[in-house]
């Protein structure tokens, strides 16, 4: 599974990958270092969307270490400089989900519109019946039209329960309505469907605080999940989005989605450093099964996999 | 609160000469805090190359113009040049066919808003131009998104075209030929989500676009993209040779900078907004206010917008008449406090503008302050409400338990309702009054903004018009004395 899993993140960050490699190559010819060849570098780093901040620092430390004769101006030592100094910030092995002590796990999934949570539940419910749990989702996006929908539709090929309402019903009384059949099924994790929100509406916010509160009553220590799902093509704002976020719910993990195509969600890395919140899940398509745990540095490894990818699964 | 950067620029700057030339060495470093800015507004750092280059060579020997620092100047110089590149004007009208039915196309990324931005194109063009829309439901491959569409053309009473079984090639000329049938002068096709490296989906909508030909092709863009944006627009664009662009949820707090880059690899005009997940929410985009969001300095024009249609002026100004001539009843409070309540909605609005979200957070009233204080009100006779000094304990005792409050409660508003009588007949006048109002539902000081570009523009032309009194009376003293001697 490991290995299926880490084939496909390399896979979807193959082209990342031989970009950054490239680009390293093209920088470095081995002899000395000029400040445009940093240039180049920084500017090869902003491409992830790591920020302008992280990839000033990458570059101090890689001329810094140049200058001090610890490496050597060739691309290959530069890459793996790189490689070690992102490794170091991102925790050890990984970063595993918290189960309740006693079930229900309850694990909510929350995000600005449009980023992949209803797609993200459907996959986490097939993921945790994979490792032989039961699972209920609630469909407590009662906003977007359809979305409840979609969400059955996803339970359904994922083989669970779900409990669900008519559009515009109250989020919180879904939630307590899934809550209480889960206990009552004895159910081991229920995942929360949320409506989609800008982080910056604040009746929005409110709605979720509540919801929060909500779990809490009927299950101690609920939500015990509360994940962050963001596109991995979203710029700089996914670090607003995530303090903002974690001011309502404290995040316990993130859920980097659309890893496939050609954006590298760097973000994650300037999110973990400023608000330690790891990514657990990445999602790299659009089957039931396309959702993986995350072991954060595997997605450095990826991010600057030596070996082609394709060869690698 | 909107001139993160003219401050950078203003430090930088603060060496050179009041009068002189802007040299290449304090432009270079001017340019660098600019290139940090645009990254930080996400726009591609290619674009930022170009466009950093550009303002270097523009600004480079700039005679600074007497009155005005050259920080502002500056600022002045990557605002025009930002706006040249978005697009001066707005170009919002639809390019109609003669003969009907004009066919739009919508394409785009997953989750970029193509299905809500279809259903508020409808109605634009129901609304606005007085066109007959069809939809066609043509995402096949995302569970419910043909019901997402069916829902929302219900919603507004337009027509959805969909049959299922039908691959999205087929379903788009169908459509287009239930148009024909039916009448409708305007084909809406929304499409599924794909990636841009996705060769067989890329081929499918590039053989939709074939098979219609449609008017209009519209690549649906999230304002929060990152870097990666240039290269779904740029591969969308040449295969579909769009027509122009829809940068959608706008009402976030991100900067956009991915407008500059998609319009800048594209060259395509952005023609429309998107701005909430109401159906009205769509808007011609306006390249001017985008040029100051990108830069950090907000949205003001579009913000002022906004909060005319929140607060009724005619209303405002009956308020602060009552307030000044000092007839204001309690039950004028009401009123006001549904009027603070609506600018609920403001402190959103603010929200919009980068930096600014969480430094407002506390200037919204939470409901159930408003629900115990309007309560308190409600339980009051009439005579009470326009004549609150008859209110003794008595009647305080009958209020509280009325309102399901304690006689503190009903105290504390009493307390709060003299104190905006004060007010008024000191300084401050209705500002300081609402500012009140709002910290007494949510027992602090609201942070509303206090420094306008208005107000700063008044203070900078106040200031300047005393340097010019101050350096009149100096000639004049230095002749008087050239006289004397």
């Amino acid at each position: 599974m490991a290995f299926g899993f880490l084939a496909r993140l390399r896979n979807g960050l193959a082209r990342t990958a031989r970009a950054l490699r490239d680009g390293v190559s093209g920088i470095f010819s081995g002899a000395s270092i000029s400040p445009s060849d940093l240039d180049r570098l920084e500017e090869l780093l902003i491409t992830t969307d790591m920020g302008v901040a992280n990839a000033t620092r990458i570059r101090d430390s890689v001329s810094d270490a140049v200058r001090r004769k610890r490496i050597s101006a060739d691309p290959a030592s530069v890459l793996a400089f790189v490689k070690q100094d992102l490794s170091a910030a991102l925790p050890t092995g990984s970063s595993v989900v918290n189960f309740a002590p006693s079930p229900p796990t309850v694990i909510f999934v929350v995000g600005v519109n449009g980023v992949g949570k209803t797609t993200t539940v459907g996959k986490l419910a097939a993921f945790f019946r994979s490792r032989g749990k039961s699972v209920l989702v609630a469909a407590a996006d009662t906003f977007r039209a359809a979305a409840v929908d979609q969400l059955r539709i996803w339970a359904e090929r994922a083989g669970t329960r779900i409990i669900l309402a008519e559009q515009g019903a109250d989020p919180s009384s879904v939630l307590h309505n899934s809550l209480d059949a889960a206990i009552a099924g004895g159910e081991d994790v229920v995942i929360v469907d949320t409506a989609g929100r800008l982080h910056n509406k604040e009746h929005l916010m409110r709605e979720l605080e509540k919801m929060g509160r909500v779990a809490q009553r009927a299950v101690p220590g609920a939500p015990h999940e509360t994940l962050l799902v963001l596109d991995a093509a979203t710029g700089q704002n996914a670090l607003v989005q995530a303090r903002t976020f974690s001011g309502i719910l404290p995040l316990t993990g993130l859920v980097l989605a659309k890893l496939d195509g050609t954006a590298k969600g760097g973000i994650a890395l300037a999110i973990y450093d400023e608000i330690k919140v790891p990514v657990k899940f990445i999602g790299v398509g659009e089957q039931v099964d396309d959702l993986a745990e995350f072991f954060p540095r595997d997605y450095v490894d990826a991010l600057f996999s030596e070996s082609p990818a394709d060869s690698g699964c | 609160m909107f001139d993160n950067l003219t401050q950078k620029f203003t430090t930088i700057f603060d060496k050179l000469a009041f009068r002189g030339r802007l040299t290449e060495k304090n432009v270079e470093d001017a340019c660098q805090e600019v290139r940090t800015a645009l990254l930080e507004a996400d726009v591609n750092i290619q674009t930022v190359r170009d466009f950093v280059g550009n303002v270097r060579d523009a600004a480079v020997g700039q005679q600074i113009i007497k009155g005005v620092n050259a920080a502002q100047q500056f600022v002045k110089i990557i605002h025009d040049r930002l706006v040249e590149l978005l697009g001066e004007g707005t170009d919002d009208s639809i390019h109609y066919r003669t003969r009907p039915p004009t066919i739009i196309l919508l394409a785009g990324l997953q989750g970029s808003g193509k299905t809500t931005t279809a259903a508020k194109l409808a109605r634009l063009v129901r609304d606005r131009d007085a066109k007959r829309p069809l939809l066609v439901a043509c995402d096949t491959y995302r569970p419910a998104a043909v019901e997402q569409l069916k829902v929302l053309g219900g919603e507004l009473a337009v027509p959805v075209y969909y049959r299922s079984g039908a691959d999205p090639v087929t379903l788009a000329a169908e459509g287009v030929e239930e148009a024909r049938r039916g009448g409708e002068d305007v084909v809406i096709i929304d499409t599924a989500g794909r990636l841009h490296i996705d060769e067989e989906m890329m081929q499918e909508v590039d053989n939709i676009a074939v098979d219609i030909l449609p008017q209009e092709i519209f690549l649906v863009v999230d304002a929060m993209t990152g870097q990666d944006a240039v290269n779904s627009a740029r591969e969308f664009n040449e295969r579909l040779e769009i027509s122009g662009l829809i940068l959608t949820k706008l009402d976030s707090d991100a900067r956009g900078g991915a407008a500059l880059s998609i319009r800048h690899v594209t060259g395509k005009p952005i023609r429309f907004a998107g701005v909430s997940e109401k159906l009205d929410g769509i808007e011609p985009f306006h390249g001017d206010r985008m040029a100051g969001r990108i830069l950090g300095m907000g949205d003001v024009v579009g913000l002022v917008e906004k909060a005319q249609e929140v607060i009724d002026e005619q209303e405002a100004l009956a308020m602060q008449r009552k307030l000044v001539e000092n007839t204001f009843t309690l039950d004028d409070l009401m009123q006001n406090l549904r009027q603070v309540k609506r600018m609920g909605s403001i402190s959103d609005l603010l929200g919009m503008i980068p930096g600014v979200g969480g430094r407002l957070a506390g200037a919204s009233i939470p409901d159930s302050e408003f629900k115990r204080l309007e309560a308190i009100i409600s339980s009051m006779t009439l005579a009470e409400r326009t004549r609150p000094e008859i209110i003794d304990n008595s009647r305080r005792f009958r209020i509280a338990r009325g309102s399901g409050t304690s006689v503190a409660d009903v105290n504390a508003l009493i307390k709060q309702y003299n104190e905006m009588r004060r007010l008024f007949g000191s300084k401050g006048g209705f500002g300081a009054a609402m500012q009140n109002l709002a910290g007494m539902m949510q027992g602090g000081k609201p942070q509303l903004p206090g420094d306008s570009p208005e107000d700063r523009v008044r203070q900078l032309r106040s200031d300047r018009e005393r340097k010019r009194k101050e350096r009149r009376k100096k000639k004049k003293n230095q002749r008087k004395q050239k006289r004397r001697r």
